[in-house]
């Protein structure tokens, strides 16, 4: 789920740049030293994450998480969001440097509110059903948000966009369906395995 | 083989100074970007595949990130002359393609192939450990570049041990369809991954903690600026400053 370069105009692109800035700027006033390693080991692991290719229907698609990454991660989902999308820039062609801002905003917004709404409930609940259900919300929820920023981000570009903006957000439901199962069954087994891996959201 | 292969063929370009070339593809990039017009843009093209031509991109792993791109480009090509008003240039059935539209297709693809092609050759042929201390040479903040140097040093390892976990599940008889089952084992897989993944990072931190880690990364490797550098620099300045002119055509 990238904007690929070339596409958006310049103050879309600044706009975006800025407010991604901030949020990056945010999560790392928040990450202390001693915090460094857990984020950059789980943001490697998010980064291995999104070279699965599950399937859907007949498609393949590959995860994207970032529910998740706010669930585990807080505010540090933007920084951690910002160098996994840098390297699939960088490494796949991927999304683009001049889109950095955008795509890292429209990533990471989602990922700290679905840890914000969501966060309190998947700590404290202790039935499987209420934490897969929570967690099918976050996974889902945040595609959706992610891709309707996406599809706005898009529209800037002119209103020849608005098809192709439309056909992106109802490509992405399936997804969604997808990215909130996964998630669901990531945070009912961490939370017999490794509760303790929950505790620090947004922190 | 690992998951984070850069471009690692010699060239001219490879020799040149990291913290220039970060600098280079960040400010072209961004000019690029928002240039209205078709003679700076069709000028961006020829000077990015001049690049491309002296990081001496191999042919079909270039083409091959190239594709992805311009496969994108093709449904804007496909839709855009027709969701985008303006004059008619021909009709199809019930469908009239624009100008405008064909224009701002074409205005893209431009722009997003010449981008690509100057990060591709610019920071795709960087080893990512030097990048980020290149990074970390331009004032990007300290915390950001710890974050990104200990990012890439974990990403080879859990692939790794990702890649042993799917073997494990393959031998067992998995084999992914589209099924509730499947997504549950995928969830279960990465969550084990990241189970230790968390312990991992508690070993780093006590083994770090030890080392006196108070958040702050040393680089170690000496950058020497020289004359190619500065060839470097004056060639990319002349870009940037025929880019601004060929705009204001």
């Amino acid at each position: 789920m990238h904007i690929s370069e070339g596409v958006l105009p310049g103050i879309t692109l600044a706009a975006g740049a800025a407010v991604a800035a901030a949020g990056v700027g945010a999560g790392l006033k928040k990450m202390d030293h001693d915090r460094i390693p857990r984020t950059a080991v789980l943001s490697a692991a998010l980064f291995v994450a999104s070279l699965i290719h599950v399937p859907v229907g007949y498609a393949n698609v590959h995860l994207s998480l970032n529910g998740l990454a706010g669930l585990l991660l807080g505010w540090s989902a933007f920084p951690a969001l910002l160098i996994s999308l840098f390297l699939q820039a960088i490494l796949f062609q991927y999304g683009g440097l001049t889109t950095l801002g955008v795509n890292t905003f429209n990533m990471a917004l989602p990922a700290v509110l679905c840890a914000a709404l969501l966060g309190g409930v998947i700590r404290k609940t202790r039935s499987n059903q209420a934490i897969l259900f929570a967690g099918f919300a976050g996974g889902a929820g945040a595609v959706v948000l992610s891709t309707g920023l996406l599809a706005l981000s898009l529209m800037t570009a002119g209103e020849g966009f608005i098809v192709i903006a439309g056909t992106v957000a109802v490509a992405h439901l399936p997804v969604a369906v997808l990215e909130g199962l996964v998630t669901g069954s990531i945070l009912v087994f961490l939370k017999s395995v490794k509760p303790e891996a929950l505790e620090s959201s947004l922190r | 083989m690992s998951c984070l292969a850069y471009i690692e063929r010699d060239s001219v370009l490879k020799r040149c100074d990291p913290r220039l070339k970060v600098a280079a593809a960040f400010l072209l990039s961004m000019l690029i970007s928002v240039c209205p017009r078709f003679p700076a843009l069709g000028l961006a093209l020829l000077l990015s595949a001049g690049l491309a031509v002296l990081a001496r991109l191999p042919a079909g792993p270039a083409s091959r990130r190239m594709l992805r791109l311009n496969g994108f480009m093709l449904l804007l090509w496909a839709v855009l002359p027709i969701s985008t008003p303006g004059e008619p240039l021909a009709c199809l059935g019930p469908f009239i393609f624009s100008r405008e539209g064909a224009a701002l297709a074409g205005a893209i693809t431009l722009k997003g192939n010449a981008i690509v092609l100057i990060y591709t050759s610019l920071l795709s042929t960087i080893e990512q450990a030097k990048l980020g201390h290149a990074l970390k040479r331009l004032h990007v903040p300290g915390k950001l570049v710890v974050l990104f140097l200990f990012t890439i040093r974990y990403i080879d390892i859990l692939h790794h041990e990702y890649e042993r976990l799917a073997a494990a599940m393959k031998t067992r008889g998995f084999r992914p369809r589209v099924s509730l089952h499947t997504y549950r084992t995928y969830g279960y897989l990465l969550a084990m991954l990241l189970t230790r993944s968390l312990d991992r990072a508690e070993r780093i931190m006590e083994a770090m903690k030890c080392r006196g880690f108070v958040g702050k990364y040393h680089v170690l490797d000496e950058l020497s600026f020289a004359s190619r550098d500065a060839v470097f620099a004056i060639v990319s300045f002349a870009a940037l400053v025929s880019l601004v002119a060929a705009a204001q055509l």
